[in-house]
């Protein structure tokens, strides 16, 4: 072939010669399965197809499905994380599956079943272990990212032996995971700076029935919701001496504690300027809390019992979706007013709202109608619809530079 | 068989005794909120989850009546939340049964 070029061409056509193998270069990628043009991994994501064990990789700039890919267990109650190169996305689902995704090829790279009914998971600091909580065994178990197998296996056992389910399993600063053990009522703080050798800390009677945990935006705060009783338990990662302490004791007190139809997300907690909204346990209400002194400084009527209560990237819009049976609905909460802008209606059993990085878009899961809407936040309008079936959550890819998810 | 007999018992322990199974839609409609929204605490394929599992071993020894008689009005103190705004308690104790025997995983 290139005999042939060399004799029909005249120097000239070298250009064309180029093209030629060029053209025949792509053509070879393409016939090998390759990826034949480079493209980022920023403004990719995926949306969990939890009914049928599945997800779609997605693109957030032309808003389009890019793999559907099969195979991935039991998805109820799933999430991700993502490698510090964003190119690799962690799924972590209800049946103890672990799995790795890569989102160029759409393909999955390896998968573990590492125990038997599992609730989330984090990445560490520098990306190279990954962690998963599980509520049987309970305890936390950490994998190295690049071949997921077994670095430490920490369970959580209390009292005389029991085992407690783990929840809001988080990474934190210094290469430390920090999780809350429902049945025994306390927080591990787990260093792996040296990944043989995990180092634990313990913090004991924080409080009844914890059933998550967050990291605050700046990795210093750790906060557990409490179920069985008022206020969260708190721990400034910064002075850990200091303890557990309780704040906002007073919410809720001398009223009665209402039935909860979905447990509020502590995850998507929205801090917007000095303020946080939160989710009120059973009320259908938002807190405004003050970030400095954890006091309650407002509160908002919302449609429903919340779940997800998340401020848009700049912090002017909160964002807000509701327990079974008024899940139909999601809310704008205008920042400054503190009032409710716009009420969508998008479909019954909305499930999770996600922004894009700068946060124009934001995504919104509609299980029950077979579909993700894409919403323009400035217009507050629909700009596409997506089908997936039963979406659950949605995790973009900028989330693997984001401390505490 | 077993079932059978365990149905009547159920119907025969209640006043008025006369409850009938919900209509086919309503079936529907309630398996569906039991595996996706019952599903949010027990895992949609009932083994568990921050709730305790409902599949058919784990709730061997406890009778229907009891299962329903949950359902409608919670578990004070838990994160169990009663369901009587929107099921009746025909509706429960149908559920009840389902769970005890299994729901089939294509639902």
């Amino acid at each position: 072939m290139t005999d042939k070029l060399k004799i029909r061409q005249p120097l000239s056509s070298i250009p064309t010669l180029f093209l030629n193998l060029g053209l025949v270069l792509a053509l070879g990628l393409v016939l090998s399965g390759c990826i034949s043009t480079a493209r980022g991994t920023g403004d990719l994501g995926l949306i969990i197809e939890r009914a049928d064990g599945a997800i779609q990789i997605i693109e957030t700039t032309s808003r389009t499905k890019l793999y559907e890919i099969d195979g991935l267990g039991d998805l109820s109650h799933a999430s991700a994380v993502f490698s510090r190169d964003s190119r690799y996305a962690f799924i972590f689902g209800r049946d103890g599956g672990l799995t790795k995704v890569d989102l160029l090829t759409g393909k999955i790279v390896k998968r573990v079943i590492q125990g038997g009914n599992s609730i989330g998971g984090a990445i560490s600091q520098d990306g190279s272990l990954v962690a998963v909580s599980n509520y049987k065994p309970g305890g936390v178990k950490v994998f190295d990212s690049a071949t997921l197998n077994l670095v430490a296996d920490i369970p959580a056992t209390y009292g005389n032996g029991e085992r407690s389910k783990t929840v809001g399993l988080v990474d934190a600063p210094g290469q430390k995971f920090i999780f809350t053990l429902y049945d025994a009522s306390e927080i591990w703080i787990a260093d792996l700076s040296d990944r043989n050798i995990p180092v634990i800390t313990k913090f004991k009677n924080i409080g009844k029935l914890p059933y998550d945990g967050l990291l605050t935006p700046d990795g210093r705060t750790y906060i557990a919701g409490l179920f069985g009783e008022d206020g969260l338990a708190m721990i400034d990662l910064w002075h850990p001496e200091g303890g557990v302490q309780r704040i906002l004791n007073g919410y809720g007190r001398g009223e009665k504690p209402l039935p909860v139809y979905k447990m509020p997300h502590l995850e998507g907690w929205a801090a917007a300027g000095d303020l946080m909204f939160l989710p009120a346990v059973g009320r259908h209400e938002v807190l405004i809390v003050d970030r400095a002194s954890w006091k309650e400084v407002g509160r908002i009527p919302v449609h429903g019992q919340p779940v997800f209560v998340v401020a848009r990237p700049d912090g002017r819009q909160v964002w807000v979706n509701f327990a079974h049976p008024l899940n139909n609905v999601v809310q704008v909460i205008d920042v400054p007013s503190r009032r409710i802008v716009k009420s969508f209606n998008p479909g019954p059993a909305v499930l999770h709202i996600e922004f894009s990085p700068r946060g124009e878009q934001a995504w919104v899961s509609v299980r029950d109608r077979d579909m993700v809407q894409v919403y323009d936040t400035r217009t507050l309008s629909v700009v596409t619809t997506l089908k997936a079936r039963k979406p659950s959550g949605i995790f973009l890819s900028a989330r693997a530079h984001r401390l505490g998810l | 068989m077993a079932e059978a007999a365990f149905y009547s018992a159920a119907l025969l322990a209640l006043p008025g005794a006369a409850l009938a199974d919900p209509d086919s839609s309503r079936q529907k409609n309630l398996i569906y909120l039991l595996v996706q929204d019952c599903g949010s605490c027990h895992g949609m394929t009932l083994k568990g989850g921050l709730g305790p599992p409902l599949l058919p071993d784990s709730l061997e020894g406890k009778n229907a009546d009891d299962l329903a008689d949950i359902i409608i009005n919670g578990i004070p103190g838990t994160p169990m939340p009663p369901w009587a705004f929107e099921i009746s308690l025909q509706d429960a104790i149908w559920l009840a049964q389902r769970m005890k025997e299994g729901i089939p995983r294509d639902r």
